[in-house]
């Protein structure tokens, strides 16, 4: 799951259809980095959190069964276009935000043609991302977290040390990798600024 | 491409929570062959599962970078050497920790042929009693304890002990450091000796702590009590569990950050080192920092200070010098 050298990337947008791991790899590379942004546009229809993860969520499905068949390239005006599709239906649907308010993207400051982040300037960030992502999640989820990521320690040293059954420590990781995946995709500075 | 056909029916938080349960099942072990086929089946049974799935997976690869430097921290990995074990006869119920500030207080508490024991720089000892009890000293201590049938006294007089008391009411357990008097009443605690300065962190049990000279109402620390004194003062604050076990990470050799300022980490290095790292600039000296490192390695400390702060390393001698 490290960055994939820029040969690889060259084969991506080939044409040619992807394999699974080759699919996961463009989509950790391409797609991911682009959720703050995403995010970002969808959050101004969707007051909803859970609303606008449901969309970015149907977004990926969407491009990724694309890609399987022919990547598209450039990326970023093809992932906002399928949100902004989705969108609309989902306004029309719901009849929740006037149509204006997804018509157009570059009205939204959403600056589609630009490369999407670097992932290593990300990484960069990241340190930053997890001091908060880790004083966001529960005191004990985060114990266990930290024991694990941290201390290396196996579930029955984490149980021990907490005094608490295996099972628990399970549920405490289950939940700290999912609030993770949430913080460490959000709030990414300087992303989506006005074109 | 957009019709709603492609919507997913499940909601994203579920699936999301159900790739974050199958990633947690699949680094716990005990992975056969069936959690294989199960676990292929669900992230073929769609694009939604798969991508949520990939996302989870990223975030948890991406948060190994907590580990800073990627060496392992266990507790086992930690050398330790046992000092030679010192018998304790008395089987005391009650622990006293006194602390002297002054000199004169130290003869006042003086007693008669005390054992000593010290630790170099990045060392760690442990010292085992017959009774159970057990010392930990921290790196650069000195310690000279005196027990007898009668009572069971400690001088700290340089350094960081970590004290883990039998409880016997008879027999209080004396540790006396600097200008103050602590009394413990329970079992577990830390007593850390700085120039004009005294912590007691009580982990377990209950201490009274009083200046030597009895010119300070004691005071009595109950678990998550943190007691700083100097010369004329004793405040006490009370600490979340995690400050107190962060403040034992030495016991495992590894020293813990959480916001720590530059400066403070600087300095808390500097305790393990015979090496001095240094940082220049108010700036830098405010930066903060969080993270589990290992005590004894400064030099990848400053690497990944460096690295993520984009400070210059100076070296300097036997100094270290960080700065913008």
């Amino acid at each position: 799951m490290t960055d994939t050298p820029d040969s690889s990337r060259e084969t991506t947008h080939t044409g040619a259809s992807m394999s699974t791991s080759g699919l996961e790899d463009w989509f950790v590379r391409e797609i991911l980095p682009l959720e703050p942004a995403l995010m970002q546009f969808l959050r101004r229809s969707l007051r909803n959190k859970d609303d606008a993860d449901d969309v970015c969520q149907d977004v990926y499905a969407l491009v990724c069964e694309a890609a399987q068949k022919n990547p598209p390239q450039p990326v970023k005006p093809f992932v906002f276009t399928v949100a902004r599709n989705l969108l609309i239906n989902r306004v029309r649907r719901d009849q929740i935000v006037s149509i204006e308010a997804v018509a157009d993207l570059d009205a939204l400051g959403i600056a589609v043609y630009e490369p999407g982040p670097d992932r290593s300037v990300m990484a960069r960030q990241d340190l930053h991302r997890l001091q908060g992502a880790l004083d966001r999640l529960p005191p004990r989820c985060r114990e266990a977290v930290v024991y694990r990521k941290i201390e290396g320690l196996s579930y029955r040293e984490i149980a021990t040390r907490m005094g608490i059954g295996e099972d628990t420590v399970s549920e405490y990781l289950t939940r700290g990798m999912f609030v993770l995946a949430d913080v460490l995709n959000a709030d990414a500075p300087a992303q989506g600024n006005p074109a | 491409m957009s019709d709603m056909a492609n919507a997913s029916p499940e909601r994203a938080k579920d699936i999301r929570a159900a790739a974050a349960a199958w990633l947690e099942r699949r680094q716990r072990g005990h992975w056969n062959d069936a959690d294989q086929a199960a676990f292929e089946a669900w992230l073929a049974a769609s694009m939604h599962h798969s991508t949520a799935y990939w996302r989870v997976a990223d975030a948890w690869n991406r948060a190994d970078r907590l580990r800073v430097l990627g060496a392992p921290m266990r507790a086992t990995a930690a050398p330790q050497r046992k000092a030679t074990p010192w018998i304790l006869r008395a089987v005391a119920a009650a622990v006293v920790v006194a602390v002297a500030g002054g000199a004169a207080y130290t003869t006042y508490f003086a007693a008669p042929a005390p054992k000593s024991y010290s630790t170099t720089v990045g060392g760690r000892e442990t010292l085992a009693f017959a009774d159970g009890s057990e010392i930990d000293l921290n790196t650069d201590t000195v310690v000279r304890t005196a027990v007898t049938r009668e009572k069971r006294m400690v001088w700290l007089d340089r350094g960081e002990a970590y004290f883990r008391i039998k409880h016997d009411a008879a027999h209080p357990f004396v540790v006396i450091a600097g200008g103050h008097r602590v009394t413990d009443l329970g079992t577990q605690f830390i007593v850390r000796r700085e120039e004009g300065r005294l912590e007691v962190s009580l982990v377990e049990g209950r201490a009274q702590v009083a200046a030597a000279n009895g010119s300070l109402r004691p005071k009595t620390l109950k678990p998550g009590d943190v007691l700083v004194a100097t010369a004329n003062t004793m405040a006490v604050t009370k600490k979340a569990a995690e400050t107190l076990t962060d403040k034992l990470g030495w016991r495992q050799g590894v020293i813990i950050f959480r916001h720590t300022t530059l400066a403070d980490a600087a300095a808390e290095f500097n305790r393990y080192s015979s090496s001095h790292l240094a940082v220049e600039g108010d700036a830098v000296a405010r930066l903060t920092v969080v993270g589990t490192f290992r005590a004894n390695d400064m030099k990848s400390f400053v690497e990944v200070a460096q690295t993520i702060f984009g400070l210059k390393v100076e070296h300097r001698d036997n100094e270290i010098v960080l700065s913008r």
